[in-house]
Parts: C-alpha cells; structure tokens; sequence
C-alpha cells in the first residue's frame, strides 16, 4: 500500500518518456498528454484522500529501513502541495496547445513538461537530503529546457543567465551537503534532526544552516537574491512563464519551511530573527519593481517576489498560526500564480504587445477575460471573499501576536501596492475608448484559452470562500510541522 | 590531509569565482567547472580522508573507506557533466545568435 506514494513521480516519468516517442505527431501527443495529466491528477487525487484518512505514507525504497535507505515522505503537507501542482499542471496542458507554436510542441514540450511535474513532485516528497538535490536537478534540467524551447535571441540570453545562477546554487548546495554530512554523519532528513540535537557546538550547524538557506533563497527569490529572476521568466512561452512562476520559487520556499522546521531550529533567535528582516525587504524590492515596469509580464514576475516574502515571513515568525498562514499562502499563491501568468499571456497575445502604454479598450473585445483579469488581480492581492485574504489574516494575526509590528505594517503596505500594480494594468489595458481590435484573428485561441486560467481562478475562489473546509487540514498541517518529533518517529521507527 | 585538501578546494572555488566573475562567455564556463570540481572535492574530504581498502568487500580487509560520499560524488559529476555540456550549446548558440560572447554586450531592454 505504501508503494502509492511513489505514483506522483513514476507516472510523470513514465508518461514523459512515452510522449517522447512520438515528437512530430502533433494531435497524438497533445491528446496523449492531456489523458495523461487527468489520470496523473486523479491518481495523485486518490492518494491525497489517502494520505488525509490514513496519515502519512512512508516508502523505504528497495526495503531498506529509513537512515539507510532512501525514502519517500508523503505526509499531508508534500502531498497537498502535489496536489496542487498536479492541478496546475492540467491546466497548463489544455492552454499549452494554443500558445504554443508547431517548433515548439515537436521539440519535445511534452516530454520537459512531464518531467518537471516529475522533479517537482519528487522535491516535494524526498526524505533525504541528496535526494533533494538530485531533484532539484531533474526540475532545473528540465526548466532549462524548457526555458530556452523556442531558440529567440532574448531567450538565449536570458537562459544563460538563468542556468549559471542554478548551476552555482546547485554546486553550493552539494557543498553545503558535504559540510553537515561531516558533522553528523548522515544524509537522512529525520536522523539529521536528531543528530543535531546531539552535536555539542550548535555554532558551525547554525552555519551550515545559514548555507542552506542562501541555496533555497537564491532558488526561491528572496531578497537580495532574486535579481536573476524577472528576465529569463518572462522571455519563454507563457505557458512555461506560468509553471516556472508557480511552481520553482515555491519548492524553494518549501525547502526552507522543511529544513528550518525540522533540523534548523536550534538557533531560532538567529535564523527566525534574520528570515523576518529578509521577508521584509523581499516584500518592498519585489512591488517597488512591480510598479517600476510597463510590461505586463514582467509586472507578474516581480509579484512573484513580495509573495516569496509573505510565506518566509511565516516561517520567521514561527508560530502554529503564522505556519499555517504560510501553508495556506503557499497552496493560493501557487494557483493564483499560474492563473496570472496564463491570463497575462493570453492578454499579450491578443494585444500584439505587452507594453502597456501601447494598450486600451480591450474589455469592449475580451470581457470574459477582462473580469477575470479583475478578479484574479482582487484575489492576488487579498480581497476578502477570496484565498489571498485568509493566508495573508493568519500570517498578520501570527505577527501581532508575536508584537512583530513593523513586518505587519510593511506587509499591509505592499499588499496596497500590490494591488496597484496589478490595477493598473486593467485599467491601463481594459478600460478606455473602443478601439479597432488589434488582432481579429486571434480571438478564437485566446477564448479557448482563458478557460484553463478559469479554472484555476475558480479553484482559488474556492479556496477562498470555503476557508472554513480547508483549514482545519491546514492546521493539522501546521501543528504536525510544528513538532518534529512525528516526523521522525514515523520515519525512523526504531 | 584533510587541511591540504580543504586549502585546494577553497583554491578551487576562489578562482572559480574569478572567473564567473569575468566578461567572456567561456571563462564563466571554465569557472563553473573548477567550482564543480572545488564542490566534489569538498565532499570526499567531508567524508574523512581515513586509510583503507576500496569500498569491495573482500576478505580478510578490516577497514573500509567511507562509500557514500564516493557515490554523492558520483552522482554530482554526472549531474554537473550533463548540465555544462548544456551550457556549451547554449553558449556556443547564443554567442552565434548575439554575435557576442561578452556578457556586458549581453544586455536587453524591456520591450524587444
């Protein structure tokens, strides 16, 4: 039974390897694809179920017992935030078709495609730390070649970029491996936490620590680390822009939340103290660039950057409340996130532009895609009635009740921003005198194309409305996360 | 042993970083190279550099070298293998693209 946990990484695998097969057969593969990805999304559906009824799936790979072996933790938070990737990845398959060009789709999109969902499930459920890494690599390769499908000038410059600055992160996270496997002898997650309650100097851990999260903050963009990246996101297809958006900076964020929970947290003076500054600073570099730009991509990009710094600030305060806000922030803004990035996409599309002083009066053409434009950009930046607001109450509840009054204010602040930023891009794009529309021709694509990024704002809608279903998981996640102790016992059952 | 070698990795590293540092395309490579081989360095010397015999069983041996660090760095050079020669290409490739291969001339602006 426990060998269902290993299902949301084989079958992507599989399933990748199979569309490879059948590159220039453009219908087969497309139709190939989106089967896969629903049977993949109900597959991961039914174990999510299981996980939630029956607590954690743990899976000693080749049956050797947990310091030992490698293993695969499917406890509630890996799998929902699976779940949640696996939802993102079907809507991103069914718009895929329409964005993207004939070289593009016979270039192996479809293969890349599953095995990213592959590394990023695998990232999320890896109990071992070098397991993690070899992840981290299966996600990166395959974004590269994700990033650079398509072969522009600007995107071969930008992926450069964007593959040096992983490659550096990726080698320094092997030395940081090196280090803390020197000091406690083990790679394993759950015998790290309990070794490092054993080792007598907490000083050289702590620095290991720091090391870590300098690997996880340049992956997931946190201040000063996120200059790499605005550019090489939006230079790919939006389809791809809205999976990279989605899903890498979160696995990061993820990283951070696992390491600093479960091993790290003997220093929490230090490390808790320094997250809550660094989480104020992402939030006030990442909308003053939002605000800075005309380009609408790029607007979306730099949001990512303010919401890396909401779920860190979670994580610096470090209470069951401001965790579980950030849980909460971390499953809506990966929604939200690719919602933004497909609606931008298409609004790019149909405008023959994404300049945003060269736009107006597209609400007169589009209007479905206008309002849900609005109303993406209301749940992005924490209207009521919708998710952003119920992460971004229990982060900001966390924070008072720890008297963390200027990381309260800072974040109340960019939330405004925030919201200005992406205002004005309606109003800028939307409103305005009925002008010719640009590109008649268009608009049968972008009409197929807004439903996906529908979808996907419907879920977070959801998410939003019925906070009272969701959050008593979430809680539970957070009081799991919030002691240690289960995760090592159930990994390590001695 | 272990201090010769954490002052060559450190070597490594420092000019590997010189290098990343550095305008041309290539040398960025070259120094993505040495870091890689300052990080595996590092992870054989982590896992204590102890005398003994190559991690097979064989009998009548007593003690072993450490195997797990031998397979992380197994692991890691393959990985960084298949992403420089990556990197190769899409250097090679976006030098003929941009007529370049001076990171400074590399530059864009918003709206191309």
């Amino acid at each position: 039974m426990s060998n269902l946990i290993a299902l949301p990484i084989i079958l992507p695998l599989i399933f990748g390897i199979l569309v490879a097969f059948i590159p220039k057969k453009r219908k087969l593969s497309r139709t190939l694809s989106q089967v896969f990805t629903i049977i993949q999304l109900l597959v991961v559906g039914y174990v999510f179920l299981h996980v939630l009824q029956n607590g954690p799936l743990i899976l000693e790979t080749g049956g050797w017992a947990a310091p030992y072996g490698i293993i695969i933790v499917g406890d509630l938070l890996a799998i929902t935030l699976v779940l949640t990737t696996n939802i993102i990845a079907a809507a991103a398959i069914f718009y895929a078709p329409q964005s993207l060009s004939k070289q593009q789709e016979e270039f192996y999109f479809y293969s890349f495609f599953f095995l990213l969902i592959a590394g990023v499930s695998g990232a999320f459920m890896t109990g071992d730390l070098f397991n993690l890494f070899v992840f981290f690599e299966v996600l990166l390769m395959a974004s590269y070649g994700l990033i650079v499908l398509g072969n522009g000038k600007v995107q071969l410059r930008e992926s450069i970029k964007y593959v040096l600055i992983n490659l550096f992160s990726s080698m320094l996270f092997v030395t940081t491996i090196a280090f803390l496997y020197s000091v406690v002898g083990t790679v394993n997650m759950a015998q790290i936490a309990v070794r490092v309650q054993e080792v007598e100097q907490q000083g050289i851990l702590t620095t290991i620590g720091i090391m870590f999260f300098f690997v996880f903050a340049t992956k997931a963009a946190v201040f000063p680390l996120y200059y790499w990246l605005p550019r090489p996101y939006i230079s790919p297809n939006p389809v791809v822009s809205a999976l990279f958006g989605a899903l890498l900076t979160k696995v990061g964020i993820y990283s951070i939340l696992r390491t600093f929970t479960l091993m790290f947290n003997q220093d929490v003076q230090l490390t808790h103290t320094l997250f809550i500054y660094l989480a104020a600073f992402t939030m006030l570099f990442g909308v003053i660039g939002a605000m800075s730009t005309n380009n609408i991509k790029l607007v979306v990009a730099y949001n990512i950057i303010p919401a890396v710094g909401f779920m860190l600030m979670g994580i610096g305060i470090f209470t069951e409340t401001s965790i579980s806000g950030t849980i909460y922030y971390l499953v809506h803004d990966m929604i939200i996130k690719a919602a933004l990035f497909l609606l931008v996409g298409i609004i790019a599309y149909v405008a023959g532009t994404s300049d945003l002083r060269k736009m107006g009066g597209l609400i007169h053409h589009y209007p479905v895609l206008g309002w849900f434009f609005f109303v993406a950009s209301l749940v992005l930046a924490g209207i009521p009635p919708f998710s952003g607001f119920i992460g971004k109450l229990l982060l900001l509840q966390g924070g008072l009740a720890q008297d963390e009054i200027m990381i309260v204010i800072v974040a109340l602040l960019s939330s405004l921003l925030i919201l200005f930023s992406m205002i004005r891009i309606f109003i800028r794009g939307f409103w305005g005198e009925k002008t010719e529309n640009p590109h008649p021709e268009r608009k049968p694509a972008a009409s197929k194309m807004v439903w996906p990024a529908g979808v996907l704002l419907a879920m977070s809608i959801t998410l939003g409305i019925g906070a009272e279903w969701f959050y008593p998981t979430i809680s539970n996640i957070s009081e799991y996360i919030m002691d240690p102790q289960i995760y090592i016992d159930s990994v390590l059952k001695e | 042993m272990e201090i010769l070698m954490a002052i060559l990795a450190g070597i490594l590293f420092t000019t590997g970083i010189y290098n990343l540092l550095q305008k041309q395309l290539l040398r960025i490579i070259i120094g993505t190279g040495l870091i890689s081989h300052g990080a595996h360095l590092f992870i054989l010397t982590m896992g204590e550099l102890k005398r003994g015999a190559p991690p097979i069983l064989t009998e009548g041996v007593e003690t072993y070298t450490d195997p797990l660090p031998q397979a992380l760095i197994l692991t890691s050079i393959v990985i960084s293998f298949g992403v420089t020669s990556l990197l190769l290409v899409l250097a090679y490739r976006a030098a003929q693209v941009n007529g370049t291969d001076n990171m400074e001339q590399m530059r864009g602006n918003d709206y191309e």
